[in-house]
């Protein structure tokens, strides 16, 4: 018996990858983003030079670097508070988050007397609360947690709850016929189901987390590379506020680097998803 | 040819509906889905279900699933009253519904899994399914892996891995194209004669219910009532070619002519 369409690509690894390296496909192998940042960094570099910029204006990369390896050791010291703020929040936000969109999914009433709320407190700036946060807090690690977890929480909230609804109507039949009890139902279809589209929630988040940190580290702090950034601003060292903007830009994308790594081994069967709920 | 109702065969009725009625309560008054189906179908019995969208097909399909419960009336199944979701039925649908996350054979095994059935019979049983609908080799591809045909068949496969006696489509083919359609047609018969079962299938494709089933039951819409029953008096094997035989148009003739008197279709004069 003949198969009537025709037979899909099956995924192919690539044999060329494994051939013998030269300079040239390196080069070739990485991105045009790169190469575009390149260019705008030496660019900088030399119309800052052509032009004399005075440093506490504008300074040069090149400068911006040297006084990255300066200040290394307090840069770092101050990094560890601001990671550990982002990473304590984030995590809160995904242990209180998920419930409650499991909750919003599967009751009726949580869907019309929570869910409103929460999309509605949107359109509340988090930053002006952050001096309040301060006021309740103190200076210590607390305030900027909340902070981040003021952030970070509704983006994963928003997708997860998205996520949990999208098992089409077919497919609870489907289990239902099958005989699934409400626990198999949600572990086996609705679950990963969701993945896709709560890991867009998850990613959304760490990028609102470090904002969240920097935010609370400006309000009210003595540690955290806000502070730094802060304090550097008022004794008017551009370039220590460069270097630390450099240092918080990389930990954004390292930890955005480590939740697509995460996706790509929890979520496999899909490489791209929707994002609902930009905050 | 045609019979004005299911006439009811004790004996080996398999499925038998008596007096169903269903009313869905709608913001703007009641839908009557359906009013008072009676319809027989024997075991072992190939029956369509044709009529125009909105006829309530579907519906009636979700009744017998026990998915739905009937506002009015009784449905049986086997010996059984349907009171709620019935285990011993496989059902597929227009969209294939099938889980991205799985292989086609962890697809098919979810069936087994959630029954809580033999997992090593299963998965042989499962196996044997996938190479009879062609599909031997693709085991381990995921459904963006495959074409809409293969997805449908893969569904096919689960609908059928716990034996079901009763198997529930609901336009499966819909949604391919007509040559695709035409070999899941013969892969379903197949199936069926396999695997000795009886096949409730809703369609709206004359020709599709022809082909394939041994009574065509039509229905007429809003509220959606059984309006005949022809018994399609074809040998089997059904070839292909079949569908070029002058009896066969007969029965494609009668049945466009019965949805003509329906006012279903409007031609232009």
């Amino acid at each position: 018996m003949a198969v009537v369409e025709s037979t899909p690509a099956r995924p192919v690894i690539s044999e060329t990858r494994r051939s013998r390296w030269s300079p040239l496909r390196m080069l070739r192998s990485v991105s045009p983003a790169v190469w575009t940042l390149i260019a705008l960094v030496i660019f900088w570099e030399v119309s800052v030079r052509l032009t004399h910029v005075a440093e506490f204006i504008l300074p040069t990369p090149s400068r911006i670097i040297e006084e990255i390896g300066a200040y290394w050791p307090r840069l770092m010291v101050n990094s560890g508070y601001t990671i550990g703020e982002i990473v304590l929040g984030f995590v809160f936000s995904v242990i209180v988050a998920v419930p409650l969109a499991v909750l919003i999914t599967y009751s009726r009433a949580a869907d019309r007397a929570i869910y409103p709320l929460i999309v509605t407190s949107q359109t509340i700036p988090k930053v002006a609360i952050a001096p309040l946060m301060v006021a309740w807090f103190g200076y210590g690690a607390t305030p900027k947690i909340v902070i981040v977890v003021l952030l970070s929480f509704f983006p994963i909230v928003i997708n997860s709850v998205v996520g949990l609804r999208a098992s089409s109507a077919e497919m609870l039949y489907l289990a239902r016929s099958m005989g699934a009890t409400p626990w198999q139902t949600f572990w086996k279809f609705r679950l990963p189901q969701a993945l896709p589209n709560m890991f867009a929630g998850f990613k959304l988040a760490t990028v609102m987390a470090v904002i969240g940190a920097i935010v609370a580290e400006f309000v009210g702090s003595d540690v955290g590379l806000g502070y730094v950034i802060q304090v550097a601003g008022s004794s008017f060292n551009i370039t220590r506020q460069f270097a630390a903007i450099v240092v918080i830009s990389v930990i954004g994308m390292v930890l955005f680097m480590l939740m697509e790594w995460a996706e790509r081994l929890i979520v496999p069967w899909k490489n791209s998803s929707n994002i609902a709920g930009e905050a | 040819m045609s019979m004005p109702q299911g006439v009811p065969l004790a004996a080996d009725a398999h499925i038998s509906i008596t007096g169903v009625s269903k009313t869905f309560k709608g913001r703007a008054g009641d839908v009557h889905a359906l009013q008072d189906i009676d319809l027989t179908i024997r075991r072992g019995e190939f029956v369509s279900i044709l009529g125009p969208s909105g006829c309530g097909k579907s519906t009636l399909l979700m009744l017998l699933s026990g998915l739905v419960p009937s506002t009015k009336g009784m449905i049986k199944v086997g010996d059984k009253t349907v009171e709620g979701p019935n285990p011993d039925i496989g059902i597929v649908f227009q969209q294939d519904v099938l889980l991205e996350w799985r292989t086609a054979l962890q697809n098919v095994m979810m069936q087994a899994e959630i029954r809580k059935a033999d997992l090593k019979a299963a998965r042989e049983r499962a196996l044997q399914l996938l190479e009879m609908v062609s599909l031997k080799g693709f085991e381990g591809s995921y459904p963006k892996e495959m074409s809409g045909g293969m997805r449908q068949r893969v569904s096919i496969c689960r609908a059928l891995l716990h034996k079901p006696p009763l198997l529930l489509m609901d336009e499966p083919f819909g949604a391919l194209d007509a040559m695709t359609r035409d070999q899941l047609q013969l892969d379903l018969m197949r199936l069926c004669r396999d695997n000795a079962m009886t096949v409730f299938f809703i369609t709206h494709s004359i020709s599709e219910a022809v082909f394939l089933s041994d009574r065509v039951v039509v229905m007429s819409p809003r509220p959606g009532r059984v309006e005949r029953i022809i018994d399609i008096d074809l040998p089997r094997p059904r070839r292909l070619l079949m569908r070029e035989d002058p009896r066969f148009n007969d029965y494609t003739r009668e049945l466009t002519q019965i949805f003509q008197g329906l006012g279903v279709f409007r031609e232009e004069v």
